[in-house]
Protein backbone atom coordinates (compact mmCIF):
# COMPACT_ATOMS: atom_id res chain seq x y z
CA UNK A 1 0.00 0.00 0.00
CA UNK A 2 1.46 3.79 -0.99
CA UNK A 3 -1.72 5.79 -0.47
CA UNK A 4 -4.67 5.49 0.62
CA UNK A 5 -6.61 7.44 -1.55
CA UNK A 6 -10.16 5.57 -2.07
CA UNK A 7 -11.79 2.03 -0.58
CA UNK A 8 -12.13 0.95 -4.08
CA UNK A 9 -7.96 0.59 -3.80
CA UNK A 10 -8.30 -2.00 -0.63
CA UNK A 11 -8.72 -5.71 -0.82
CA UNK A 12 -9.78 -7.81 2.51
CA UNK A 13 -5.78 -8.29 3.55
CA UNK A 14 -4.93 -4.78 3.36
CA UNK A 15 -8.32 -3.78 5.32
CA UNK A 16 -7.78 -7.01 8.01
CA UNK A 17 -3.70 -5.69 8.46
CA UNK A 18 -4.88 -2.04 9.23
CA UNK A 19 -7.68 -3.55 11.56
CA UNK A 20 -5.12 -5.36 13.53
CA UNK A 21 -2.65 -2.69 13.56
CA UNK A 22 -4.98 -0.15 15.01
CA UNK A 23 -6.34 -2.72 17.97
CA UNK A 24 -2.75 -3.55 18.86
CA UNK A 25 -1.74 0.35 18.91
CA UNK A 26 -4.72 1.25 21.00
CA UNK A 27 -3.03 -1.64 23.37
CA UNK A 28 0.59 -0.19 22.79
CA UNK A 29 0.51 3.10 21.52
CA UNK A 30 4.89 2.93 22.59
CA UNK A 31 5.14 0.57 20.16
CA UNK A 32 6.29 2.72 17.40
CA UNK A 33 7.74 5.51 17.20
CA UNK A 34 7.72 8.44 14.17
CA UNK A 35 9.50 10.90 15.96
CA UNK A 36 11.54 13.36 13.30
CA UNK A 37 8.63 11.98 10.55
CA UNK A 38 6.91 15.11 9.08
CA UNK A 39 3.15 14.92 8.56
CA UNK A 40 1.71 17.63 6.24
CA UNK A 41 -1.75 17.92 6.32
CA UNK A 42 -3.04 20.20 3.26
CA UNK A 43 -6.59 21.41 3.91
CA UNK A 44 -8.39 23.36 1.10
CA UNK A 45 -11.22 23.15 3.52
CA UNK A 46 -12.21 23.17 7.17
CA UNK A 47 -12.50 19.71 9.60
CA UNK A 48 -11.87 20.28 12.59
CA UNK A 49 -12.27 17.34 13.19
CA UNK A 50 -10.56 15.02 10.56
CA UNK A 51 -7.78 17.05 10.86
CA UNK A 52 -7.19 16.73 15.06
CA UNK A 53 -7.53 13.11 14.85
CA UNK A 54 -5.31 13.31 12.35
CA UNK A 55 -2.60 15.37 13.90
CA UNK A 56 -3.29 13.74 17.41
CA UNK A 57 -2.70 10.16 15.41
CA UNK A 58 0.59 11.54 14.39
CA UNK A 59 1.66 13.59 17.69
CA UNK A 60 0.68 10.08 20.21
CA UNK A 61 3.23 8.35 17.82
CA UNK A 62 5.88 11.64 18.62
CA UNK A 63 5.57 12.62 14.65
CA UNK A 64 5.43 16.03 13.50
CA UNK A 65 2.60 17.85 11.89
CA UNK A 66 3.01 21.20 10.12
CA UNK A 67 -0.27 22.65 8.15
CA UNK A 68 -2.30 24.43 5.66
CA UNK A 69 -5.75 24.92 7.05
CA UNK A 70 -7.99 26.57 4.01
CA UNK A 71 -6.24 28.38 1.51
CA UNK A 72 -6.90 32.43 2.67
CA UNK A 73 -3.52 34.09 2.78
CA UNK A 74 -2.09 30.94 1.25
CA UNK A 75 0.34 30.43 -2.25
CA UNK A 76 -2.81 28.86 -3.24
CA UNK A 77 -5.29 32.56 -3.37
CA UNK A 78 -2.01 33.64 -5.37
CA UNK A 79 -2.87 31.24 -8.14
CA UNK A 80 -0.73 28.29 -7.34
CA UNK A 81 -1.22 24.50 -9.26
CA UNK A 82 -2.28 22.36 -6.49
CA UNK A 83 0.68 20.07 -8.60
CA UNK A 84 2.98 22.86 -7.70
CA UNK A 85 1.56 23.46 -3.83
CA UNK A 86 1.82 19.34 -3.60
CA UNK A 87 5.16 19.48 -4.66
CA UNK A 88 5.99 21.71 -2.11
CA UNK A 89 4.77 19.99 0.49
CA UNK A 90 6.30 16.79 -0.76
CA UNK A 91 9.83 18.57 -0.34
CA UNK A 92 8.44 19.85 4.11
CA UNK A 93 7.70 16.17 4.90
CA UNK A 94 7.15 12.37 4.86
CA UNK A 95 3.77 12.29 4.21
CA UNK A 96 0.47 14.04 3.26
CA UNK A 97 -3.32 14.19 4.30
CA UNK A 98 -5.15 16.13 2.24
CA UNK A 99 -8.79 16.96 2.48
CA UNK A 100 -9.87 19.16 -0.81
CA UNK A 101 -13.62 20.43 -2.00
CA UNK A 102 -13.13 18.57 -5.94
CA UNK A 103 -13.40 14.70 -6.39
CA UNK A 104 -10.32 13.08 -7.22
CA UNK A 105 -7.73 16.05 -5.91
CA UNK A 106 -6.47 13.45 -3.74
CA UNK A 107 -5.32 10.56 -6.79
CA UNK A 108 -3.88 13.31 -8.65
CA UNK A 109 -1.88 14.41 -5.84
CA UNK A 110 -0.44 11.14 -5.14
CA UNK A 111 0.06 11.46 -8.81
CA UNK A 112 2.85 14.44 -8.71
CA UNK A 113 4.43 13.09 -5.34
CA UNK A 114 6.63 10.78 -4.26
CA UNK A 115 5.66 10.49 -0.17
CA UNK A 116 2.34 8.85 0.59
CA UNK A 117 -0.79 10.37 0.39
CA UNK A 118 -4.00 9.92 2.38
CA UNK A 119 -7.11 10.87 1.12
CA UNK A 120 -8.69 12.69 4.23
CA UNK A 121 -12.19 13.24 1.96
CA UNK A 122 -12.57 15.06 -1.88
CA UNK A 123 -15.63 16.23 -2.61
CA UNK A 124 -18.35 13.79 -2.19
CA UNK A 125 -16.23 11.01 -3.80
CA UNK A 126 -14.36 9.01 -0.72
CA UNK A 127 -13.55 9.58 2.50
CA UNK A 128 -11.32 6.19 3.07
CA UNK A 129 -9.90 7.01 6.70
CA UNK A 130 -13.73 7.38 7.69
CA UNK A 131 -14.71 4.32 6.78
CA UNK A 132 -11.83 2.69 7.98
CA UNK A 133 -12.26 4.04 11.51
CA UNK A 134 -15.94 2.82 11.42
CA UNK A 135 -14.89 -0.82 10.52
CA UNK A 136 -12.65 -0.89 13.32
CA UNK A 137 -14.99 0.46 15.47
CA UNK A 138 -18.05 -1.88 14.50
CA UNK A 139 -14.89 -4.80 14.40
CA UNK A 140 -13.96 -3.57 18.57
CA UNK A 141 -17.89 -3.50 19.14
CA UNK A 142 -19.17 -6.48 17.79
CA UNK A 143 -15.83 -8.70 17.95
CA UNK A 144 -16.11 -9.57 14.76
CA UNK A 145 -16.84 -8.18 11.11
CA UNK A 146 -19.30 -10.90 9.88
CA UNK A 147 -22.86 -11.52 9.67
CA UNK A 148 -23.85 -8.57 11.33
CA UNK A 149 -27.04 -7.43 11.42
CA UNK A 150 -26.92 -3.12 10.96
CA UNK A 151 -29.39 -0.25 10.23
CA UNK A 152 -27.92 2.74 8.39
CA UNK A 153 -30.43 5.89 9.08
CA UNK A 154 -31.19 9.10 7.69
CA UNK A 155 -29.73 10.24 4.46
CA UNK A 156 -28.66 7.54 2.52
CA UNK A 157 -28.67 9.00 -0.60
CA UNK A 158 -26.01 12.02 -0.42
CA UNK A 159 -24.03 10.59 2.76
CA UNK A 160 -20.62 9.16 1.43
CA UNK A 161 -19.77 7.77 4.92
CA UNK A 162 -22.85 5.15 4.43
CA UNK A 163 -21.90 4.72 0.82
CA UNK A 164 -18.14 3.60 1.60
CA UNK A 165 -19.08 1.55 4.66
CA UNK A 166 -21.35 -0.80 2.80
CA UNK A 167 -18.91 -1.51 0.15
CA UNK A 168 -16.55 -1.97 3.15
CA UNK A 169 -18.86 -4.38 5.14
CA UNK A 170 -20.10 -6.60 1.68
CA UNK A 171 -17.00 -9.08 2.27
CA UNK A 172 -18.45 -9.90 5.32
CA UNK A 173 -22.07 -10.95 4.85
CA UNK A 174 -23.83 -8.41 6.43
CA UNK A 175 -27.74 -7.83 6.44
CA UNK A 176 -28.72 -4.47 6.22
CA UNK A 177 -31.80 -2.12 6.84
CA UNK A 178 -31.28 1.10 5.05
CA UNK A 179 -33.96 3.23 6.67
CA UNK A 180 -34.27 6.56 4.71
CA UNK A 181 -37.53 8.64 3.92
CA UNK A 182 -38.24 8.24 0.09
CA UNK A 183 -37.14 10.94 -1.05
CA UNK A 184 -33.19 10.05 0.38
CA UNK A 185 -33.23 6.62 -0.20
CA UNK A 186 -30.02 4.56 -1.06
CA UNK A 187 -29.09 5.43 -4.99
CA UNK A 188 -29.85 2.82 -7.83
CA UNK A 189 -26.86 2.33 -8.73
CA UNK A 190 -25.39 0.98 -4.86
CA UNK A 191 -28.51 -1.04 -4.83
CA UNK A 192 -27.85 -2.74 -7.88
CA UNK A 193 -24.09 -3.10 -7.02
CA UNK A 194 -25.21 -5.22 -3.51
CA UNK A 195 -27.77 -7.26 -5.32
CA UNK A 196 -24.66 -8.23 -8.01
CA UNK A 197 -22.69 -9.06 -4.67
CA UNK A 198 -25.49 -10.95 -3.13
CA UNK A 199 -25.13 -9.02 -0.29
CA UNK A 200 -29.04 -9.26 1.75
CA UNK A 201 -30.51 -5.52 2.52
CA UNK A 202 -34.11 -4.18 2.94
CA UNK A 203 -35.68 -1.17 2.85
CA UNK A 204 -37.41 0.97 5.17
CA UNK A 205 -38.84 4.20 5.24
CA UNK A 206 -38.92 3.67 9.80
CA UNK A 207 -37.45 1.57 12.62
CA UNK A 208 -40.60 -0.03 13.31
CA UNK A 209 -39.57 -3.88 14.62
CA UNK A 210 -36.40 -3.84 13.49
CA UNK A 211 -34.38 -2.64 16.69
CA UNK A 212 -34.88 -5.88 18.48
CA UNK A 213 -32.41 -7.15 15.75
CA UNK A 214 -30.02 -4.85 15.51
CA UNK A 215 -26.43 -5.67 16.35
CA UNK A 216 -25.16 -1.75 15.08
CA UNK A 217 -27.36 1.53 14.11
CA UNK A 218 -25.72 3.58 12.05
CA UNK A 219 -26.69 7.13 12.16
CA UNK A 220 -26.85 9.81 10.04
CA UNK A 221 -28.21 13.47 9.71
CA UNK A 222 -30.91 14.64 7.42
CA UNK A 223 -30.07 18.28 6.28
CA UNK A 224 -33.21 20.32 6.00
CA UNK A 225 -31.56 21.77 2.17
CA UNK A 226 -31.82 18.44 1.17
CA UNK A 227 -35.91 19.25 0.89
CA UNK A 228 -37.45 20.86 -1.87
CA UNK A 229 -40.14 22.02 0.75
CA UNK A 230 -40.02 22.71 4.75
CA UNK A 231 -43.28 20.55 4.89
CA UNK A 232 -41.74 17.74 3.29
CA UNK A 233 -38.52 17.94 5.88
CA UNK A 234 -41.20 18.24 9.06
CA UNK A 235 -43.17 15.36 8.16
CA UNK A 236 -40.15 12.96 7.82
CA UNK A 237 -37.43 14.52 10.48
CA UNK A 238 -39.27 12.87 13.19
CA UNK A 239 -39.07 9.27 11.89
CA UNK A 240 -35.26 9.19 11.94
CA UNK A 241 -34.53 10.87 15.39
CA UNK A 242 -33.18 8.37 17.78
CA UNK A 243 -34.09 8.69 21.22
CA UNK A 244 -33.66 6.23 24.86
CA UNK A 245 -36.88 5.15 24.31
CA UNK A 246 -36.41 3.91 20.80
CA UNK A 247 -33.65 2.01 21.53
CA UNK A 248 -36.34 0.26 24.24
CA UNK A 249 -35.73 -3.97 22.97
CA UNK A 250 -32.89 -3.55 21.98
CA UNK A 251 -29.83 -6.84 22.55
CA UNK A 252 -27.21 -5.19 25.06
CA UNK A 253 -24.38 -5.64 22.24
CA UNK A 254 -26.30 -3.33 20.06
CA UNK A 255 -24.46 -0.05 19.46
CA UNK A 256 -25.19 3.28 18.27
CA UNK A 257 -22.69 4.99 15.93
CA UNK A 258 -22.58 8.17 14.13
CA UNK A 259 -19.67 9.94 11.97
CA UNK A 260 -20.75 13.10 13.69
CA UNK A 261 -21.24 16.04 14.51
CA UNK A 262 -25.16 15.08 15.45
CA UNK A 263 -27.58 17.83 15.77
CA UNK A 264 -30.69 16.22 16.45
CA UNK A 265 -31.01 13.45 15.39
CA UNK A 266 -29.60 11.16 18.65
CA UNK A 267 -31.20 13.13 21.70
CA UNK A 268 -28.47 13.66 24.79
CA UNK A 269 -30.53 10.97 26.62
CA UNK A 270 -28.85 8.06 24.55
CA UNK A 271 -25.73 9.53 25.33
CA UNK A 272 -25.52 7.76 29.20
CA UNK A 273 -27.13 4.37 27.62
CA UNK A 274 -24.75 1.57 27.13
CA UNK A 275 -25.75 1.88 23.44
CA UNK A 276 -24.16 5.16 22.44
CA UNK A 277 -20.96 4.94 20.65
CA UNK A 278 -20.70 7.81 18.48
CA UNK A 279 -17.91 9.17 20.61
CA UNK A 280 -16.08 5.41 21.32
CA UNK A 281 -15.97 6.48 17.43
CA UNK A 282 -14.25 9.11 17.47
CA UNK A 283 -11.61 8.11 19.73
CA UNK A 284 -11.28 4.98 17.60
CA UNK A 285 -10.15 7.37 14.19
CA UNK A 286 -7.06 8.66 16.01
CA UNK A 287 -6.10 4.55 16.71
CA UNK A 288 -6.49 4.15 13.33
CA UNK A 289 -5.15 6.85 11.55
CA UNK A 290 -1.75 5.96 13.36
CA UNK A 291 -2.60 2.55 11.82
CA UNK A 292 -2.70 4.40 8.63
CA UNK A 293 0.40 6.85 9.22
CA UNK A 294 2.85 4.30 10.14
CA UNK A 295 2.05 1.62 7.44
CA UNK A 296 1.94 4.16 4.38
CA UNK A 297 5.53 5.19 6.19
CA UNK A 298 7.01 1.77 6.49
CA UNK A 299 6.94 1.86 9.91
CA UNK A 300 4.27 -0.56 10.86
CA UNK A 301 5.86 -3.82 12.50
CA UNK B 1 -18.53 -1.25 -63.10
CA UNK B 2 -18.73 -0.32 -59.25
CA UNK B 3 -19.62 3.44 -59.33
CA UNK B 4 -17.66 5.45 -56.17
CA UNK B 5 -19.77 7.75 -55.09
CA UNK B 6 -16.56 9.75 -53.00
CA UNK B 7 -13.86 9.61 -55.54
CA UNK B 8 -10.48 7.24 -53.90
CA UNK B 9 -7.93 9.08 -52.44
CA UNK B 10 -4.22 8.49 -53.52
CA UNK B 11 -2.87 8.48 -49.64
CA UNK B 12 -4.60 8.94 -46.22
CA UNK B 13 -7.30 7.99 -43.93
CA UNK B 14 -10.64 6.37 -45.03
CA UNK B 15 -13.04 5.62 -41.22
CA UNK B 16 -15.90 3.62 -43.24
CA UNK B 17 -18.53 1.91 -41.39
CA UNK B 18 -19.92 5.07 -39.15
CA UNK B 19 -23.45 4.24 -38.25
CA UNK B 20 -25.72 6.79 -40.06
CA UNK B 21 -25.93 10.67 -38.92
CA UNK B 22 -22.76 10.21 -36.62
CA UNK B 23 -20.21 11.44 -39.61
CA UNK B 24 -20.10 15.01 -38.33
CA UNK B 25 -19.46 13.85 -34.68
CA UNK B 26 -16.74 11.71 -35.48
CA UNK B 27 -15.00 14.64 -38.09
CA UNK B 28 -15.30 16.93 -35.28
CA UNK B 29 -13.19 15.37 -33.15
CA UNK B 30 -10.76 14.80 -35.48
CA UNK B 31 -10.47 18.72 -36.33
CA UNK B 32 -9.45 18.82 -39.37
CA UNK B 33 -6.61 21.18 -40.55
CA UNK B 34 -6.47 23.21 -43.27
CA UNK B 35 -4.48 21.31 -45.50
CA UNK B 36 -6.87 18.25 -45.58
CA UNK B 37 -9.13 17.20 -47.91
CA UNK B 38 -11.74 15.75 -46.36
CA UNK B 39 -14.95 14.12 -47.79
CA UNK B 40 -17.90 12.91 -46.41
CA UNK B 41 -20.37 11.01 -47.10
CA UNK B 42 -24.13 10.27 -45.61
CA UNK B 43 -26.55 7.78 -45.58
CA UNK B 44 -24.99 5.30 -47.95
CA UNK B 45 -26.43 1.70 -48.25
CA UNK B 46 -24.94 -0.41 -46.84
CA UNK B 47 -25.26 -4.21 -46.58
CA UNK B 48 -24.25 -4.82 -42.99
CA UNK B 49 -25.50 -1.47 -41.64
CA UNK B 50 -28.36 -0.20 -43.81
CA UNK B 51 -26.78 2.95 -43.78
CA UNK B 52 -23.99 3.96 -42.83
CA UNK B 53 -21.95 7.07 -43.36
CA UNK B 54 -18.17 7.46 -44.37
CA UNK B 55 -15.17 10.27 -44.21
CA UNK B 56 -12.08 9.99 -46.74
CA UNK B 57 -8.84 12.43 -45.28
CA UNK B 58 -6.54 13.17 -48.08
CA UNK B 59 -3.33 13.15 -47.07
CA UNK B 60 -3.49 12.72 -43.50
CA UNK B 61 -2.39 9.56 -41.90
CA UNK B 62 -4.45 9.12 -38.38
CA UNK B 63 -2.63 8.17 -35.15
CA UNK B 64 -3.34 5.96 -32.41
CA UNK B 65 -4.92 8.42 -30.15
CA UNK B 66 -7.28 9.65 -33.03
CA UNK B 67 -8.77 6.17 -34.20
CA UNK B 68 -9.31 6.04 -30.08
CA UNK B 69 -11.80 8.98 -30.12
CA UNK B 70 -13.45 7.31 -33.16
CA UNK B 71 -14.24 4.22 -30.83
CA UNK B 72 -15.53 6.50 -28.15
CA UNK B 73 -18.34 7.65 -31.23
CA UNK B 74 -18.58 5.29 -33.44
CA UNK B 75 -17.25 1.84 -32.17
CA UNK B 76 -18.58 -0.08 -35.27
CA UNK B 77 -16.35 2.47 -38.19
CA UNK B 78 -13.34 0.79 -39.71
CA UNK B 79 -10.26 2.86 -40.18
CA UNK B 80 -7.96 2.32 -43.06
CA UNK B 81 -4.76 4.48 -43.91
CA UNK B 82 -4.48 4.25 -47.82
CA UNK B 83 -0.54 4.73 -49.10
CA UNK B 84 -0.17 5.59 -53.16
CA UNK B 85 -3.88 4.40 -53.89
CA UNK B 86 -3.89 0.86 -51.52
CA UNK B 87 -5.02 0.20 -48.38
CA UNK B 88 -1.93 -0.27 -46.24
CA UNK B 89 -3.26 -0.96 -43.12
CA UNK B 90 -6.75 -1.82 -41.89
CA UNK B 91 -7.94 -1.68 -38.51
CA UNK B 92 -11.23 -1.80 -36.62
CA UNK B 93 -10.95 0.70 -34.07
CA UNK B 94 -11.25 -0.50 -30.19
CA UNK B 95 -11.70 1.55 -27.38
CA UNK B 96 -8.59 1.35 -25.14
CA UNK B 97 -8.30 0.33 -21.77
CA UNK B 98 -7.06 3.63 -20.70
CA UNK B 99 -8.49 7.21 -22.51
CA UNK B 100 -6.03 9.86 -21.70
CA UNK B 101 -6.76 13.35 -22.02
CA UNK B 102 -9.37 13.01 -25.33
CA UNK B 103 -12.82 13.74 -23.21
CA UNK B 104 -13.21 15.90 -20.59
CA UNK B 105 -15.06 14.54 -17.38
CA UNK B 106 -18.57 15.05 -17.39
CA UNK B 107 -18.61 15.81 -13.20
CA UNK B 108 -18.91 19.99 -13.00
CA UNK B 109 -16.33 19.18 -9.42
CA UNK B 110 -13.87 16.48 -10.65
CA UNK B 111 -10.23 17.75 -10.17
CA UNK B 112 -10.02 17.34 -13.78
CA UNK B 113 -12.29 20.64 -14.32
CA UNK B 114 -10.42 22.53 -11.87
CA UNK B 115 -6.79 22.22 -12.30
CA UNK B 116 -4.10 22.35 -15.74
CA UNK B 117 -4.26 18.57 -16.13
CA UNK B 118 -4.78 15.52 -18.55
CA UNK B 119 -7.97 13.47 -18.20
CA UNK B 120 -7.55 9.96 -17.55
CA UNK B 121 -10.83 7.50 -17.90
CA UNK B 122 -10.55 3.70 -17.32
CA UNK B 123 -12.89 1.56 -19.95
CA UNK B 124 -15.61 -0.42 -17.65
CA UNK B 125 -17.70 -1.95 -20.07
CA UNK B 126 -16.71 -2.05 -23.75
CA UNK B 127 -20.50 -3.37 -25.16
CA UNK B 128 -22.08 -0.29 -23.32
CA UNK B 129 -19.77 2.01 -23.71
CA UNK B 130 -19.11 2.80 -20.12
CA UNK B 131 -15.94 4.79 -18.49
CA UNK B 132 -14.70 5.98 -15.56
CA UNK B 133 -13.32 8.62 -14.45
CA UNK B 134 -9.52 7.93 -12.92
CA UNK B 135 -9.96 10.73 -10.26
CA UNK B 136 -13.23 11.13 -9.30
CA UNK B 137 -14.02 7.93 -9.57
CA UNK B 138 -17.79 8.44 -11.48
CA UNK B 139 -19.14 6.12 -14.77
CA UNK B 140 -20.08 7.73 -17.78
CA UNK B 141 -21.66 6.47 -21.03
CA UNK B 142 -19.22 7.93 -23.86
CA UNK B 143 -21.84 9.64 -25.04
CA UNK B 144 -22.48 11.85 -22.34
CA UNK B 145 -18.67 13.04 -22.25
CA UNK B 146 -17.48 16.10 -24.57
CA UNK B 147 -14.23 15.78 -26.30
CA UNK B 148 -11.36 18.24 -25.86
Amino acid sequence: MKNLISMRDLNVEDIQQLLALAESLEKDPMQLDLSRRVMAAMFYEASTRTRMSFESAMKRLKGEVVAMIGTSGTSVEKGETLADTSKIMARYSDIIVMRHPLEGAARYVSEQVDIPVVNAGDGANQHPTQSLLDLYTIKKSQGSLENLKLALIGDLKYGRTVHSLVYALAPFKPEFYFVAPDSLRMPAYIVNDLKNMGVNFKLRENLDDIVPDLDIMYVTRIQRERFPDREEYEKVKNAFIISSQTLEGAKDNMKVMHPLPRVNEITTDVDSTKYAYYFDQAENGVYMRQAILATLLGEAK
Amino acid sequence: MKVLKVDPIKNGTVIDHIPAGLAQRVLATLKPRVSDIVMMGMNFSSKVMGQKDIIKIEGRELTQNEVNSIALIAPEAKVSIIRDLKVAQKSKVEIPELIEGLVACGNAKCITNGEPMQTKFRLINAGKRELACQYCERVFNADELKHL
